[in-house]
C-alpha cells in the first residue's frame, strides 16, 4: 500500500513510520505545520508544532529512508481546532482539542488530501489497534499498553476514516517502541512524551485564553459563589480557564464551614459566576451527549457487562447503559443518553464521552449536560 | 533515474571546477603568509581573481571574495548604505524592487528596522519588469537622499531580466550607485560588469557550476563599502577572513567555463525550455507561463497550473523522480505564497499554483520528455487534492 505517515517529530510516529516501511509499504513522511507562527508554539522537546519538531521528523525520515515533506495545515487547524477551543471555553465548556484535531485535521483534511494524491491510508503513532470484524467492518480496540492507550482521542473516527488508517504501535508497549527507536538509530528515541495542548505555549490555558479571546471573552471577572447557599465567597478574573472539578487556583480566603476543599461545580459565562461546593457535588451518573460519531453501525441501545464509557483522556472506565435517539426524530439528531452504573466526578460539558464494548470503541459524543439520578441523590443525601 | 529540473536552486559542478578545486585541496598555505607556501596559496587566489575579472569585464581589484550570494548582497546593501550615509547623512533612502530575493529583502528590512533606512520596494508589471516610471518618480522626488539602488539582474523565480541599462542611466544622472544581484544571470546571459555600468554585483559559485559556500561581490574599487566582517583585513579590508584557495579556484574555473560557453549554452537551454513550455501547455491546456516569454532567463520555465497546489505537484513529481521547485520561499519547510507572483498581481491562489522548472548544463531532451509524460496525471491528482475529491 501507499502510506502517508504523519510524523510529529516524536518517537511514536517515527517508529510507526519505520514499521510501516519495513512491512513493505511505500511510505512517505509528512510533518504537519499547524502554527501560523511556528515559534509561538511550544518550544523544546515536548510539543508537536515547533521547528525543532519538524527537524526531528525530517531526520527520522532520513534514517528510515522515506521521502519527507511539510504540509501547511495551519489555516485549517486554526479554524477547526484553535477557534473551536476558544469558542467552547468562552461558552463555559471544556473542549478536548486533540479529539477535534483527529476528527477535523489528521483523519479528515490530511486523509482526504492523501487519498486524492494516490495514497491508500494514513499511518500515525497513536496507540490503538485496528482489526477486521467478521461483518467486514474495521474495528478499533484499545492498545495493548493500557498506560499509553489513545483510543479515547480517536473515538471520533468513523468507519470510512478507520478503513483508511493504520496504527502500527497498537500491539506494542511504549518501552518496546523506545527500544526499537534506539535500535533503528532514530535520534528521537529518548525524546520526552508530549503533554498539554500544543498551541498553548507554556501550558497556562487560562492566561492563553484571556490573551487570545479579547472581545470574545464573555466576562473579565465575577463572583465565586457557594453552590448551595448562594453566598459570595470571592472574586475571579474571568470564567475562561475554569473547569468543572477544578480545585486549585480558586484563592478563596475563608475555608469552607466543614473545612473540606471546595471544587468548581458550575460555570456560568454570561453572568460570570463560578459556583463551588464540596466534592460530592461533582458526582453525577447521567450524561447527555450531542454530535455523536460512530465507528461502525449506529446502535440503538448498548447494555451489558462490557459496555463502558470513558470521560477523559486516560480516565477510568465507567460501566454504563447507552441509549441513542433515533436520528432525525423531533430534531434530536441521534443524541445520546448515558446512564453510568459507576458514578463519575468532575465531568464538564464539552468533554467527550467515548463508548466501548469491551476493548472495542463503539463511538463517541460530546457531553452537553450532566445530572444525577434520584438514586444517586438519595445515596449522597 | 532522476530528472533534475531545479538548476536555479543549485546546478551540478562543472568538471573543470571540480578539477581546479580538488587540485588545491591537498595544498597547504595561508594566502596571507609570507613564505613560499603562503605565496603559493596567494597566487592561486590572485590568478582566480584575474580569471574572474577577465570573464566578467571587471578589474581584478573589483572582486571581493565572500561566502556566496547572501553574504554578497548583505555586504553590498549594508556596506554601501553605511558608507554613503556616513559621507552625507541625508542619504537614507534605498530603492529596490518588490521581487528581490530574500537575501536582499531581508537585509533591507533589517536596515529599515535597525538603521532607520527608508526602503522603497518599487512595483513591477504583470511580467515582473521593474516599473521604470516608478523608479524615476522615486529618484527624482529627492535624488540627494538616495543612498543606493539595488535591482536584481534576473529574477530567480520567474526569470524576468530587469532593465539594468536604463536603471544605471537614471542613477548616473544623480550619482547614485547601483547594486545588482546577478546570481541567476552569470553564465546564462551576457554580463559585463564595466559595460553594464553597475557599481556592485553579487554572484555565487553554486549557481554557475562552481562549489557551494563561495561567491563574490564585484564592487568598483573607488566605491566606499563599510565592512561587515572585521578581522585580518583581507579583501580590501571589506571582508576579513582567511581566503579559501580551493573554493576560489573552483569558482574561477566555473565562471570562466560558463561564461565561455554562454552563447551556445543559452541557445541550447532556450530550445529545450521552449519545447518544455509548448508541450506542457499541450498536455495541460489551462497551464500558462508566468513572466515575460522573451525577456527571461533561457533556462527558466515558471508555469501556473490553475486548480492545483504547487506543493502537491512537487511531491507527486518527486515520487516520479522529477525534481523541480514551487519557486517560492519556504518558512520552516512550509511554502509561502510567492512574493514575486503577488507583486506581479497574482492572487494568493495563483501564487500557490505554480512550479518552476529550471534547466541547466546537464538537462537533456529526455528530461523534457519525462516531464511531459508525467505532467498530465500529476495535474489531475493535484486538482483532485485541492478540490477535496478523493
Amino acid at each position: 500500500m501507499r502510506i502517508l505517515a504523519a510524523m510529529s517529530g516524536g518517537v511514536d510516529s517515527a517508529v510507526a513510520a519505520a514499521r510501516a516501511a519495513e512491512a513493505g509499504h511505500d511510505v512517505t513522511g509528512i510533518h504537519l505545520a499547524l502554527s501560523r507562527n511556528p515559534q509561538s508554539y511550544r518550544t523544546g522537546a515536548r510539543g508537536c508544532c515547533t521547528i525543532e519538531d519538524s527537524n526531528d521528523a525530517r531526520r527520522a525520515a532520513d534514517i528510515i529512508g522515506i521521502p519527507f515533506y511539510v504540509w501547511d495545515l495551519s489555516d485549517r487547524f486554526h479554524e477547526d481546532v484553535v477557534e473551536d477551543f476558544m469558542d467552547e471555553y468562552a461558552a463555559g465548556r471544556t473542549p478536548n482539542p486533540c479529539l477535534r484535531c483527529n476528527e477535523k485535521i489528521k483523519f479528515a483534511a490530511v486523509l482526504d488530501r492523501a487519498l486524492a494524491l494516490g495514497f491508500d491510508a494514513v499511518a500515525t503513532g497513536h496507540y490503538a489497534q485496528l482489526r477486521n470484524g467478521t461483518d467486514g467492518l474495521v474495528q478499533m480496540h484499545r492498545a495493548v499498553d493500557m498506560g499509553k492507550d489513545q483510543s479515547y482521542v480517536l473515538g471520533v473516527l468513523t468507519q470510512d476514516q478507520l478503513a483508511h488508517s493504520l496504527f502500527p504501535l497498537g500491539d506494542t508497549t511504549k518501552d518496546v517502541v523506545r527500544r526499537e527507536a534506539a535500535d533503528r538509530g532514530l535520534l528521537v528515541a529518548d525524546k520526552p512524551d508530549s503533554h498539554d495542548i500544543c498551541f498553548v505555549a507554556d501550558g497556562d490555558n487560562a492566561g492563553w485564553l484571556k490573551e487570545k479571546l479579547g472581545d470574545r471573552n464573555p466576562n473579565a471577572g465575577g463572583d465565586i459563589v457557594d453552590s448551595s447557599s448562594g453566598e459570595v465567597l470571592g472574586q475571579h478574573d474571568g470564567t475562561v480557564g475554569f473547569t468543572i472539578g477544578q480545585r486549585r487556583g480558586l484563592r478563596l480566603g475563608t475555608p469552607a464551614a466543614d473545612g473540606k476543599p471546595r471544587f468548581v461545580l458550575d460555570i456560568e459565562p454570561v453572568s460570570g459566576t463560578v459556583s463551588v461546593g464540596p466534592r460530592d457535588g461533582l458526582r453525577i451518573d447521567r450524561i447527555s451527549g450531542i454530535r455523536p460519531r460512530w465507528c461502525g453501525t449506529v446502535p440503538s441501545v448498548l447494555a451489558g457487562p462490557d459496555v463502558t464509557v470513558q470521560l477523559r483522556a486516560h480516565g477510568r472506565e465507567h460501566r454504563a447503559v447507552v441509549r441513542v435517539a433515533v436520528d432525525g426524530d423531533d430534531g434530536d439528531d441521534g443524541d445520546v443518553a448515558i446512564e453510568l452504573l459507576d458514578p463519575a466526578e468532575g465531568i464538564a460539558p464539552g468533554q467527550a464521552a467515548v463508548i466501548y464494548d469491551g476493548t472495542r470503541v463503539v463511538g463517541s459524543a460530546t457531553i452537553s449536560a450532566t445530572a444525577r439520578s434520584s438514586a444517586l441523590d438519595r445515596a449522597l443525601a | 533515474m532522476t530528472v533534475y529540473l531545479d538548476h536555479a536552486a543549485t546546478t551540478p559542478m562543472l568538471p573543470a571546477a571540480i578539477e581546479a578545486m580538488t587540485a588545491q585541496l591537498a595544498s597547504v598555505g595561508n594566502a596571507n603568509s609570507l613564505h613560499a607556501s603562503g605565496r603559493g596559496a596567494r597566487r592561486v587566489v590572485e590568478e582566480s581573481r584575474e580569471r574572474i575579472a577577465r570573464a566578467l569585464g571587471c578589474r581584478p581589484g573589483d572582486v571581493v571574495f565572500t561566502s556566496g550570494g547572501t553574504e554578497s548582497d548583505n555586504l553590498a546593501l549594508k556596506g554601501i548604505f553605511w558608507a554613503r550615509r556616513a559621507a552625507d547623512p541625508r542619504r537614507v533612502r534605498i530603492l529596490s524592487t518588490a521581487i528581490e530575493h530574500h537575501a536582499v529583502l531581508d537585509p533591507l528590512d533589517w536596515l529599515a528596522e535597525a538603521e532607520g533606512a527608508e526602503v522603497e520596494l518599487l512595483p513591477v508589471d504583470d511580467r515582473a519588469h521593474l516599473r521604470l516610471d516608478a523608479l524615476r518618480e522615486s529618484v527624482e522626488r529627492d535624488p540627494a537622499s538616495v543612498a543606493l539602488i539595488s535591482v536584481m539582474w534576473a529574477n530567480n523565480e520567474v526569470g524576468t531580466l530587469q532593465p539594468i541599462a536604463e536603471i544605471v542611466e537614471l542613477a548616473a544622472q544623480h550619482g547614485i550607485p547601483v547594486h545588482t544581484d546577478a546570481v541567476q544571470a552569470i553564465g546564462v546571459v551576457h554580463v559585463d560588469f564595466a559595460a553594464s555600468g553597475v557599481d556592485a554585483l553579487s554572484l555565487t559559485g553554486h549557481k554557475v557550476g562552481g562549489p557551494y559556500g563561495v561567491g563574490a561581490l564585484v564592487v568598483r574599487r573607488d566605491l566606499q563599502v563599510s565592512a561587515l566582517v572585521h578581522g585580518g583585513g583581507q579583501e580590501r579590508d571589506i571582508r576579513s577572513g582567511t581566503l579559501d584557495p580551493p573554493a576560489i579556484a573552483g569558482l574561477a574555473a566555473a565562471i570562466e567555463a560558463s561564461v565561455k560557453r554562454q552563447d551556445h549554452h543559452a541557445t541550447r537551454l532556450r530550445t529545450l525550455r521552449d519545447d518544455l513550455v509548448r508541450r506542457v501547455v499541450e498536455a495541460v491546456p489551462e497551464a500558462h507561463l508566468h513572466g515575460d516569454p522573451e525577456v527571461r532567463l533561457p533556462g527558466n520555465a515558471h508555469i501556473g497550473f490553475p486548480g492545483c497546489e504547487g506543493d502537491s505537484m512537487l511531491m507527486l513529481l518527486d515520487a516520479r523522480g522529477i525534481e523541480c521547485s514551487t519557486g517560492s520561499a519556504c518558512s520552516a519547510g512550509v511554502p509561502q505564497p510567492s512574493h514575486v507572483l503577488l507583486a506581479m498581481g497574482c492572487d494568493d491562489d495563483q501564487a500557490r499554483h505554480s512550479l518552476r522548472f529550471s534547466l541547466g548544463h546537464t538537462t537533456t531532451a529526455a528530461d523534457i520528455d519525462a516531464l511531459v509524460e508525467a505532467i498530465g496525471p500529476v495535474v489531475e491528482r493535484a486538482r483532485a487534492a485541492k478540490a477535496g475529491v478523493r
